[in-house]
């Protein structure tokens, strides 16, 4: 049995397909016997990027593009939209802030791309009119 | 199809308990914590809130998985309870919720402990 795995799925930018993304993800982390909380962030990312791909690209096709590629070692997963692009103020997150809050730390908007840095070991955002691509892998931690 | 089916089953119980006690309340969530069953845990703890129950706990421990959705919804609660001078715990959450609650600021303004007696203790 190989020891890599890719798999190719497209979802269409319904509400909740996340979900579908982020199981494929968790199967194929445990197929490689990730731990829980790693499986756990790994579903994290995939729904945030996936939410930001439908609620941001305005992709005239609705639809999200995600490759999938484990190995022993690691899991790294490519989400692709073919939307409009984020610029730089979104991806530093002050486009997205939201409304003044009781506590200005507690941010009402840009979350996802924060959640997806801190749980992943690498994240790659390339973006440009005709799209944007979210590239991240997670690593396995030894036992 | 059985990972299928569990998604399915994610969506399916959806759930809100309430138990309401003199001085607090439990709120305990079931499922996907999104926009659908965000916005129903904010409808029902702004209604304890309104009618002065100012204590409350949720209790996360059969949500397993939350997105940034869902944590905007928790923040307006903690808000609406700041504003009345309330106070909010969490329980039950798993460890990479833990952390994410804390990358987010959220355990300054609200309690995190590990069952719901202890969370229901220290209101």
């Amino acid at each position: 049995m190989s020891n890599e795995h890719k798999v190719l799925l497209t979802i269409p930018m319904y509400p909740d397909m996340e979900l579908a993304a982020a199981k494929t993800g968790s199967v194929l982390a445990e197929l490689k016997d990730f731990n829980e909380e790693a499986v756990e962030e790994i579903q994290l990312a995939i729904i945030e990027t996936c939410i930001n791909a439908s609620e941001h690209s305005q992709s005239e096709d609705k639809e999200v593009h995600i490759q999938f590629l484990v190995t022993d070692d690691r899991l790294e997963v490519k989400i692709t939209d073919r939307g409009v692009g984020i610029t730089a103020d979104t991806l530093d997150g002050t486009r997205l802030l939201g409304r003044p809050t009781v506590h200005p730390d507690l941010r009402k908007r840009g979350r996802g791309l924060q959640i997806i840095r801190a749980l992943m070991d690498e994240v790659v955002i390339e973006s440009s009119p005709n799209g944007t691509t979210v590239s991240f892998t997670k690593k396995k931690t030894p036992p | 199809m059985q990972e299928l089916k569990e998604v399915s089953d994610l969506l399916d119980k959806l759930d809100i308990q309430i138990r309401e006690a003199k001085e607090h309340a439990v709120i305990e969530t079931t499922g996907y914590l999104n926009d659908a069953l965000g916005e129903q845990l904010a409808e029902r703890a702004q209604a304890l809130i309104q009618n002065g129950c100012t204590q409350l706990v949720i209790n996360l421990e059969k949500t397993t998985l939350i997105n940034s959705i869902g944590i905007s919804i928790l923040i307006e609660i903690i808000e609406a309870l700041t504003e009345r001078e309330g106070t909010l715990n969490f329980c039950g959450l798993s460890a990479t919720q833990e952390r994410t609650f804390r990358m987010m600021a959220i355990a300054k303004y609200a309690g995190i402990f590990p069952d719901e007696e202890s969370a229901i203790a220290n209101l």
